[in-house]
């Protein structure tokens, strides 16, 4: 079994609307995988589908060769979810909380007990063990639902959007656990509008948009496929807006960004002479040019608009 | 750990329980549904009439284990839906009649604590209890069956405002209390009447505890028995298919 996690034909409807559309793709062991596309797009039914709280209306989802379906306890028994509007128990204190989740998946007393204070610890929440976790900040309680989902030792993890709102030091935190579980063999499935998080974690990426796979590779195969994204960037020394620059074929899109001008393009080297001699004979001064490989945001709005049609 | 599918499923049941019990048993609606209304049923029609103590005991532990049994139990999944615990919980290796039963145990054990308390104003008060072994069944039986009848009530439909699904389990349970023998003992009612009470699972707890207080019982004590059983196999029955479809749609 090569796979974590197999999807095939998988569909979704609500009433007339579908939310999945016959997607297709397979995680493999060990990786991150990352799963972005705009609000509405699907990832958090396909979310849903995979870690058997909704049904599916067609396709099947297999974890570590798993029927979603029809093993779902199996399958269950071997993940664990941090869901994207999920609380923890606000009754509870984050040491109940963390108990409950143990029983609930049949880890031993004294593994449970031992594996909670390990994680409270990591994350700085062993003091606050046996506060409600009704009083906790919103950083507090992701890191607890985080070591909720820890505490079983799940083979395939997921992650519906697990940084969101999140400051800096809680997000780095989050992300650092991602990376160490993965090293220590947990596949993740990781949900995420952060584009700079999934470029800098994923193994692989799938896009998905209206209900549909728009593309899946690493990060970097898909900024390479986009040569049309490539772009250089340019700063006077005084301020000049994107109608005053000499128009050239080669340039696809223009835009100001703060004090510095982003041109699209396939041809940089054009692009640059053309800006340098508009320096010159306007007596500018180049405060700074860069020409820049496209980001994963830059693939990931041309593939939703090319899905639109824009 | 999936060794004994069934036992290990148990095992997580009680985990649902003991949480439930931990969050929901002083929470608003259970202690006005549980606790307040069946106090004020029993000053309302019992008090000033001049009624023998033992059919006051009836009513008084009818009402009590009917309503303190079915009030965590609706409650529990609307406000679980609300407070956004439920989708970590579906997504646990937990059946859904696991899920519930955990949710069913939880109001029983609520229903049999509360009911300790007519027991104890019974004894008091002087009620003398002929078959004691059979009452402590019957009350076991019964907060079980009540207990299941709450889950079924919070099934349908698929909402996440528990005050609505009190309304509706209140719709439900109010006339039963009317129909079970308890203001009127069902030997003094009409054919009409008793066919009507036939249907309702307090009948067969009021005519257990009218046999081990009174003596007297209109239903045989297998036929109460085999009733409440029956009656809970119906309920945890129906409530678990209907879960089953309702929960995603509360997410």
């Amino acid at each position: 079994m090569e796979h974590a996690i197999e999807v095939k034909d998988l569909t979704k409807n609500y009433g007339e609307i579908t939310a999945v559309n016959h997607i297709n793709f397979e995680v493999r062991k060990k990786e991150i995988f990352g799963f972005l596309g705009p609000n509405g797009a699907g990832k958090t039914t396909t979310i849903r589908i995979l870690t058997g709280v909704i049904k599916p209306d067609g396709g099947t989802a297999t974890i570590m060769g798993h029927n979603i379906l029809k093993e779902p306890l199996k399958a269950k028994q071997i993940i664990s979810v941090v869901p994207e509007m999920a609380n923890a128990y606000i009754n509870l204190t984050a040491w109940q909380n963390l108990m409950l989740i143990g029983e609930l998946y049949g880890v031993p007393k004294k593994v449970r007990q031992e594996r909670a204070r390990h994680l409270l610890r990591d994350f700085k929440l062993f003091e606050r063990r046996k506060h409600l976790a009704r009083g906790f900040s919103k950083g507090m309680k992701q890191k607890l639902i985080l070591c909720m989902a820890l505490l079983t030792e799940p083979q395939v993890l997921f992650l519906d959007e697990p940084t969101s709102g999140l400051d800096v030091e809680s997000a780095r935190l989050i992300r650092d656990t991602i990376r160490q579980y993965n090293r220590d063999g947990t596949t993740i499935f990781l949900s995420t509008h952060n584009m700079e998080e999934a470029n800098r974690l994923c193994d692989r990426i799938a896009i998905i948009n209206h209900g549909e796979i728009a593309a899946i590779d690493n990060p970097e195969s898909l900024r390479m496929k986009s040569s049309t994204l490539k772009s250089v960037e340019v700063s006077f020394n005084k301020s000049v807006s994107v109608n005053e620059l000499p128009k050239n074929a080669n340039v696809t899109e223009a835009k100001k960004i703060g004090d510095k001008i982003k041109l699209y393009t396939d041809e940089p080297h054009s692009v640059i002479n053309s800006i340098i001699d508009y320096a010159r004979s306007q007596d500018l001064k180049i405060i700074s040019l860069n020409t820049l490989a496209p980001t994963l945001e830059d693939v990931f709005i041309k593939l939703v608009r090319e899905y639109k049609g824009d | 750990m999936l060794e004994y599918p069934f036992l290990e499923q148990l095992k997580r049941a009680f985990a649902i329980a003991k949480k439930n019990l931990r969050i929901y048993y002083k929470s608003g609606p259970v202690l006005i549904f549980g606790l307040i209304t069946p106090c004020f049923f029993f000053l309302a029609f019992f008090i000033g009439r001049n009624l023998p103590i033992q059919q006051l005991f009836t009513g008084l532990i009818g009402m009590t284990i009917f309503f303190s049994s079915m009030s965590i139990g609706p409650a529990i999944v609307p406000f679980e839906a609300r407070s956004r615990t439920l989708e970590r919980l579906v997504s646990t290796p937990v059946s859904v009649w696991a899920l519930l039963l955990g949710d069913v145990i939880a109001s029983f054990l609520y229903g049999l604590l509360v009911t300790i308390i007519p027991v104890t104003i019974g004894l008091v008060s002087g009620v003398s209890i002929i078959h004691p072994l059979i009452l402590c069944l019957g009350i076991f039986f019964a907060a079980f069956c009540f207990a299941s009848f709450g889950i079924l009530l919070s099934a349908y439909p698929p909402t996440d405002v528990p005050s609505t699904v009190m309304m509706t389990s209140t719709l439900v349970k109010f006339p039963l209390v009317f129909i079970s023998g308890i203001f009127i003992p069902i030997w003094e009612m009409h054919d009409w009447q008793r066919i009507l009470a036939s249907f309702s699972p307090l009948t067969y707890f009021t005519d257990l505890v009218n046999y081990c207080t009174q003596g007297t019982s209109y239903y045989s004590v297998f036929v109460d028995f085999a009733a409440l059983i029956g009656f809970t196999l119906l309920f945890l029955t129906v409530a678990i298919k209907i879960h089953e479809k309702t929960l995603p749609k509360r997410l």
